[in-house]
């Protein structure tokens, strides 16, 4: 089991590592020029018809007021419902909606197998005839994988056909866009076959996340299950190193760019972050452009 | 090539990668059910010879062609360095975010294409998608770029072969969008190939020295060393503002002296220069309501400061800061309470909110869009107005830089519905408007073959929109109809489809701003300051 449980480590770790990576990566990218897209839904009073604080007369004397309740709700139904996929291309929200809700409800599953093996580990029992917190983690769990992994299956089985089927989408599609697909359908195949055939509660996935938490050695699992627990695995370690990981930037691409029109005011942090970014040497090469020297001196006058 | 076109094909040594077919167009809606578009005109094959139109066919970028082998890996090798600067913080801290998260999060699930009115318009030719553009850029920069790209190629779909006809081709695309930024709205992710767009123009301007002349030399330079980038003088300038003083009093039979350089003015009017010379009137109407409400207001004589225009925002960071900067810097000696943008969309999107972050310290006088402006003095009535006089069919197009950018969407439908009575929406409008087919510059590149393309591509779905807006019965050429277009470059472009679909003729129909449409109705003027007869 020892190898089974190193490959959870190293999925886990790099996982989490490139996941950070990212995040860093977009989080440290420079102060940018306003880029944003309307409708932006924290516009209180204007953001359903796509308005903004710019419509006010001498908008800058004025408080702005931000609905920031109507911007959770567009969030909301944007991660759970995909609502943009809804209204924009409903051909792929019918796969693309059951393989991301089961993804959340997978998410979820883990997250209570997690809780449960915690719970264990402290002495309290989780199964069919434990006490109330125990018996619902058990009941919660099964209801929560099974769901999430057929509907996430269906949903990538979905998708993988679309790809291949529509002819609009064929030219765009690489191995790794057909791979990806098959590889969150084999996952979930297994998974559901193993744990109906050897560990329908999920007891013995409990007790082996319960071993990874607490790094001591997993006892003995049944083979399909020590096959679902490699997958499961590989799957979480190869995520991050994909676009599929899409979920992290999505945060940025909307709150740091789709939704920033935070404007810059005398004496701001934003004046002072660029001040310091045209301080910065500009390597451009173009004949118009006086390569060499610092973005503040290259704007101030055209070269002679 | 087929409509299925692989992104990996731009690579492929042919005559003409795509073909537009104008059998495959879109029909128009009535009265131009049975309009035959002709083709688009073949370049002359002298033209040909020197410069490449492989892509299409069409030529609004003029990518010389090399002469040698030699040559071209040249170029193929400054481009990507010019790739290289593109991705690093020193080069491109203006847009390095969204173009990092653009690149990197894209689906691939072909959304953007049902939203973009060039693929669809010309008939879905697949060069155009917005994805091939965005794809062919995010493939060479997965294999060329990404440590371990090369080795992965095959796997990943980034097998893509970066020779000459790649890179040129790439250039002109970037010339195939009008950076409306539809795309972006209906992306479930937020990736924005308009964006993507923009950046391919800048690195090939930024670093390749390429862009078309209309911008570049005829546009900022020309803005940059005489003024204005229509090339009007200072003096020049004031000899049209004297002939708009006496045709004011003609029109209307007041008599206004148009404020220049009045230092500590509250309001510093900033025009596009188009209009000085395309469109008098709009200037005209401006200087009578700004006049009749009393307001403090100038404009400027200095060089640039009577140009709102910065056709860099399309191109080029560099060539977009300078000219903003030497706005900003007339707005600070002049000591104004604040700007207020003319009717020009790029304009109110390169002073107001990409020059949010470059408009600095002292430099930074607030700035206003017009819209605002005239809303007051007309909803608070300010100044009077009898509506009577603008009983006629008006619909109005939304700027998408003015609209979808910056959300200015309720004021100028607040005046219209104030003004005329017989005001109606086109379908769809406001945030979820369509381009008038002359955005990102398209307006005023005017030469070779692409005004054919794009009166035929690019603009067409904004025509049928406007005949969707009017009846059968109004679209009778006798009833006189207006469409309102409250920014300079799409005035120009909407001005040239009903040139070219002859629709002031068979339909009746008048184009201009929303300040003439203010004037018309004013009771402190004459009547009749729209002149229907007079089509210009």
């Amino acid at each position: 089991m020892l190898a089974v449980q190193l490959v959870t480590y190293i999925s886990v770790v790099v996982a989490v590592v490139a996941m950070l990576v990212k995040v860093y990566r977009y989080a440290t990218a420079p102060e940018h020029m306003r880029w944003e897209l309307y409708p932006v839904p924290h516009e209180k009073g204007r953001a359903d018809y796509g308005g903004s604080y710019l419509e006010e007369l001498d908008w800058w004397s004025k408080p702005r007021h931000s609905d920031m309740v109507n911007e959770m709700k567009e969030m909301a139904a944007e991660i759970i419902l995909l609502k943009g996929v809804f209204h924009h291309n409903r051909r792929v929200w019918r796969s693309s909606f059951p393989f991301h809700f089961g993804l959340y409800l997978c998410i979820g599953w883990l997250v209570l197998l997690l809780l449960g093996a915690v719970l264990q580990a402290f002495g309290i029992d989780v199964g069919a005839t434990a006490g109330g917190l125990g018996r619902g983690i058990h009941y919660v769990t099964m209801a929560l994988g099974y769901a999430g992994l057929i509907l996430g299956g269906l949903g990538a089985l979905g998708l993988f056909f679309w790809r291949m089927s529509d002819e609009n989408q064929r030219p765009f599609n690489s191995p790794m866009e057909y791979f990806n697909l098959i590889f969150f359908v084999i996952v979930a195949v297994v998974t559901v076959l193993a744990s109906a055939l050897a560990d329908p509660s999920f007891a013995s996935l409990r007790a082996y996340v319960q071993a990874v938490v607490t790094f001591s050695t997993a006892p003995a699992i049944p083979a399909p299950v020590a096959a679902e627990v490699i997958l499961l695995s590989l799957l979480i370690l190869y995520i991050p190193l994909t676009r599929m990981s899409h979920f992290v930037a999505k945060y940025f691409l909307y709150h740091a760019v789709r939704w920033n029109d935070e404007p810059n005011v005398r004496g701001s942090k934003i004046e002072k972050r660029i001040a310091e970014l045209l301080n910065q040497k500009v390597g451009w090469s173009g004949a118009h452009i006086q390569t060499g020297q610092t973005w503040g001196e290259v704007i101030k006058e055209p070269k002679k | 090539m087929s409509e299925h076109l692989r992104p990996k094909d731009i690579s492929k040594k042919t005559d003409r990668l795509v073909h537009v077919d104008p059998a495959k167009f879109p029909k128009l809606p009535y009265p131009y059910e049975d309009w035959e578009d002709p083709p688009i005109p073949e370049l002359s094959d002298a033209k040909k010879a020197e410069r490449d139109v492989s892509l299409d066919g069409v030529s609004n970028l003029v990518v010389p062609m090399p002469k040698t082998e030699a040559e071209k890996e040249e170029i193929v090798a400054k481009f990507l360095v010019g790739l290289r600067k593109l991705f690093s913080k020193e080069n491109n801290w203006t847009f390095l975010k969204p173009l990092m998260l653009s690149m990197d999060n894209c689906v691939k699930c072909n959304t953007c294409a049902e939203a973009c009115p060039i693929f669809q318009e010309s008939g879905r030719v697949a060069a155009y998608r917005p994805l091939f553009r965005s794809e062919v850029l995010r493939r060479i920069v997965k294999k060329h770029l990404t440590p371990g790209g090369k080795l992965t190629a095959k796997f990943t779909g980034n097998d893509i072969d970066v020779n000459w006809e790649t890179v040129s081709r790439l250039a002109q695309l970037a010339y195939r969008c009008t950076l409306c930024r539809r795309c972006a709205q209906t992306c479930p992710m937020g990736v924005d190939n308009g964006l993507l767009s923009r950046e391919i123009r800048k690195l090939f301007s930024q670093e390749l020295g390429l862009s078309p002349a209309e911008l570049h030399g005829d546009g900022t330079i020309k803005q940059l060393e005489t003024g204005s980038s229509t090339g009007l003088s200072p003096v020049a300038l004031m000899d049209l503002i004297e002939f708009a003083e006496e045709d004011i009093t003609d029109r209307t039979g007041l008599n206004i002296k148009i404020p220049f350089d009045k230092s500590g003015a509250d309001i510093l009017l900033i025009h596009n220069a188009g209009e000085f010379l395309s469109w008098p009137e709009n200037l005209e109407a401006f200087a009578i309501l700004f006049e009749i409400a009393g307001l403090s207001w100038t404009l400027s004589s200095e060089m640039v400061g009577y140009d709102s225009v910065n056709y860099g925002l399309f191109y080029d960071d560099a060539q977009y800061a300078r000219v903003t900067l030497k706005h900003a810097e007339v707005a600070r000696k002049l000591g104004v309470k604040k700007v207020v943008v003319g009717e020009c969309g790029h304009a109110h999107k390169a002073l107001m909110a990409i020059g949010d972050r470059v408009w600095l310290a002292e430099s930074n006088v607030p700035r206003e869009s017009c819209m605002a402006t005239m809303e007051d003095l007309i909803v608070n009535e300010k100044v009077m107005v009898n509506p009577e006089r603008n009983d006629f069919p008006v619909t109005t197009h939304d700027p998408c830089n003015m609209t979808r950018s910056m959300g200015i969407i309720e004021p100028q439908r607040r005046i219209l519905r104030k003004i005329c009575p017989q005001f109606r929406e086109m379908t769809p409008h406001g945030v979820h408007n369509y381009c008038c087919g002359g955005g990102s510059g398209f307006a005023i590149m005017q030469s070779h073959n692409f005004p054919e393309w794009k009166m035929a591509i690019s603009g067409r779905r904004k025509f049928a929109q406007i005949l969707e807006a009017f009846t059968k019965d109004e679209l009778k050429p006798s009833v006189h109809k207006y469409v309102c277009a409250p920014c300079s470059n799409c005035k120009g472009q909407i001005r040239d489809i009903i040139t070219h679909f002859d629709a002031w003729e068979r339909c009746g129909m008048l184009y201009g701003g929303l300040v003439e449409l203010i004037v018309n109705c004013m009771t402190d003027v004459r009547e009749g300051f729209i002149e229907w007869e007079d089509f210009h």
